[in-house]
């Protein structure tokens, strides 16, 4: 199967949409190559705004470009563009409701073996407590796409997470909405809710449960917030359990919010969240990682079998 | 936590004894042959590893290899005496000059450099204070360094100890705001038990850091933040050391050293791509054996 770096589609798409709208500008870090934004340097040079290693200044500058009628995609690893420029997503960016599209790339583990630091797993955590900025975190490259053009119009404050590890095209004919879950398999038994590199995952897992007869529902939730709550409701309505699978913290990331809803429930249903602890990584490459913190779709497919036969 | 190495502290501290005892030229030719071989030592460890920051690495080393070999009051034995000298290394991403260096004296045996990066292993991308002795701090986001610096250069006159504080900043690296708060805070608490040597190699990741967010004038900004200022050619250990032990006044120092980025392999020296890719195998031998002259 072929495998995917939403980067590239995500700058593809940014220069597209560049050349219809020249309010479209880009903002970085000292982070042109790693952003993929080569060709949007090279094509709009006097559009493409390089503070240096700066992020604070990075978010603050996309701020005032935005509340000047700009539409600014702010780019830079995800770690540090929200950890270090979280006061000025809060106060400059979402409270001042900044038109910002704010552009974390490479996050969770992408960035394996250079350690915690350059993890970006709290980054939804973060985010997620931050009003009025929404979070969406797409799947695969067409998906990826279809956010970039959204967020350009959406005139909102938003985060978008774009993956540097290679993933499978997944969304296929169910297209991007912001807020709603796309519904990429239909499931009686469980209900496995994955964003971004854990959908091609669930989607896994789920193939390998049905051999073991569990009937998994995989529900891509590429917006992280606001979440879509109808799906979850209806998936609590529909199947025995939930599995979430995030490559972030479960420590509030989309584990915790898809909890906050079931638990609202009259009649919830048993839970799993499969993300990583509160705790730092050790050393090691991604997928190294991955199967260390039980995120492969093995561990998917077992956390799903155990709650459907530990229900039945 | 990993474990010093008896016999090459051993020797680190006769080398030490011999640089001290030695005149300018030989102390000159010790230290240059010393920052070499920490070179290769790095360039294999990341040909093995697949992964690191070449271009930093060459850069940084003459410092490294100056501050380790013959100005830290340290003792690789005992990582943790409360009086020692303290080494911030700023400039995470090249935690492998750092670890060549830190193993070269002794603060662990030189075999675990083969696990650079592998799973599990204490050598991380970016050094980790509780993993890897000689390491005081952990960094890797840029910008941390000079604010603790100053954090334990406070802590050093409240405990009335000698102990000196060294960090090393890329020049890059500046353009984090959060130095110029902690200059600032060191410039106005006169901590002359402080000194930030700049690796001013002008290149930075994507781009020259002139081209970028340029810094220059350099030397009137650190002064104008209450600092002294040396600017020395950050590859003559001579003068890095006159520069690291010269008297100190009532200020903070600051060291700004010129370097080249990708320095003593020919290249790889000023080439920006360099900052992070990693060496074919052909490329490490032509560079063994330019850095074994
Ligand atoms: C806060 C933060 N932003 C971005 C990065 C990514 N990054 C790693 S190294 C580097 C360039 C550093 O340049 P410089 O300080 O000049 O170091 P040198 O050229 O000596 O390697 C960047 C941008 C980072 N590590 N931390």
């Amino acid at each position: 199967m072929s495998t995917f770096d939403c980067r590239v589609a995500f700058a593809e798409e940014l220069i597209n949409l560049a050349r219809e709208d020249e309010r479209i500008v880009a903002v970085c870090n000292d982070s042109v190559g790693s952003s993929n934004l080569v060709g949007f340097a090279t094509e709009f040079p006097d559009r493409m705004i390089n503070v240096g290693i700066a992020e604070q200044d990075m978010v603050g500058v996309g701020a005032g470009l935005a509340l000047s009628g700009y539409i600014p995609f702010v780019c830079a690893a995800a770690p540090f563009l929200t950890g270090r420029a979280l006061e000025q997503i809060k106060a400059d960016v979402a409270y001042s409701q900044a038109p910002v599209v704010l552009c974390g790339m490479s996050p969770g583990m992408a960035y394996g073996e250079l350690g915690p630091t350059h993890h970006s797993i709290e980054d939804l955590s973060w985010l997620r407590a931050i009003a009025g900025l929404g979070i969406v975190v797409p799947a695969d490259p067409a998906e990826t796409r279809a956010a970039v053009r959204w967020a350009a119009a959406s005139a909102t404050p938003v985060f978008l997470r774009i993956g540097r590890f290679k993933v499978p095209a997944v969304t296929g004919d169910a297209p991007f909405t912001f807020g709603t879950a796309g519904r990429l398999r239909e499931g009686t038994d469980v209900t496995v809710v994955a964003a971004g590199t854990m959908v091609s995952r669930a989607l896994e897992a789920a193939e390998e449960a049905a051999a073991e007869g569990v009937s998994v529902r995989v529900l891509n939730m590429s917006t992280i917030a606001p979440l879509d709550e109808p799906a979850i409701r209806q998936a609590i309505s529909e199947t025995r359990a939930i599995v979430t699978a995030e490559e972030a913290t479960t420590t509030g990331g989309l584990g915790a919010a898809v909890a906050a809803v079931v638990v609202t429930e009259r009649n919830p249903v048993p839970m799993r969240m499969l993300g990583v602890p509160r705790e730092f990584a050790p050393t090691g490459n991604t997928a190294f990682l991955l199967s260390h913190f039980g995120l492969t779709a093995a561990d998917i497919r077992t956390a799903a079998v155990h709650l459907a036969r530990a229900d039945a | 936590m990993l474990a010093a190495d008896p016999r090459t502290a051993a020797a680190w501290r006769r080398f030490r004894q011999e640089i001290t005892d030695a005149g300018p030229e030989r102390r000159r030719e010790m230290l240059r042959q010393r920052a070499n071989q920490s070179r290769t030592a790095d360039l294999h460890m990341i040909g093995r590893a697949g992964l690191g920051h070449v271009g930093g690495d060459m850069s940084v080393l003459d410092i490294l290899t100056t501050l380790f070999f013959a100005v830290l009051r340290v003792d690789p034995e005992k990582p943790d005496w409360p009086d020692r000298d303290r080494f911030v290394l700023s400039k995470g991403h090249t935690a492998g000059a750092l670890y060549a260096t830190l193993a070269a004296a002794g603060f662990f045996p030189e075999e675990e450099l083969d696990s650079f990066i592998a799973p599990m292993s204490p050598l991380n991308g970016h050094p980790n204070r509780v993993k890897v002795p000689g390491v005081e701090t952990n960094t890797g986001p840029l910008g941390h360094g000079l604010p603790v610096s100053v954090g334990m250069a406070v802590a050093g006159r409240l405990a009335a100890s000698a102990r000196h504080v060294y960090v090393v900043l890329g020049d890059g690296e500046l353009q984090e705001g959060s130095n110029w708060e902690a200059a600032m805070t060191a410039g106005h608490r006169r901590l002359a038990n402080l000194t930030a040597v700049v690796d001013r190699n002008r290149l930075q990741q994507g781009a020259r850091t002139e081209d970028t967010n340029g810094l220059d004038p350099l030397d009137a900004k650190w002064r104008a933040f209450g600092w002294d200022v040396h600017e020395v050619d950050g590859h003559d250990h001579l003068a890095l050391l006159e520069a690291l032990t010269a008297p100190r006044t009532e200020r903070p120092t600051c060291i700004i050293a010129n370097t080249i980025k990708g320095r003593g392999v020919s290249f790889m020296e000023n080439l920006v791509e360099w900052h992070h890719k990693v060496p074919s195998a052909e490329q490490i031998s032509a560079a063994t054996a330019e850095l074994a002259r």
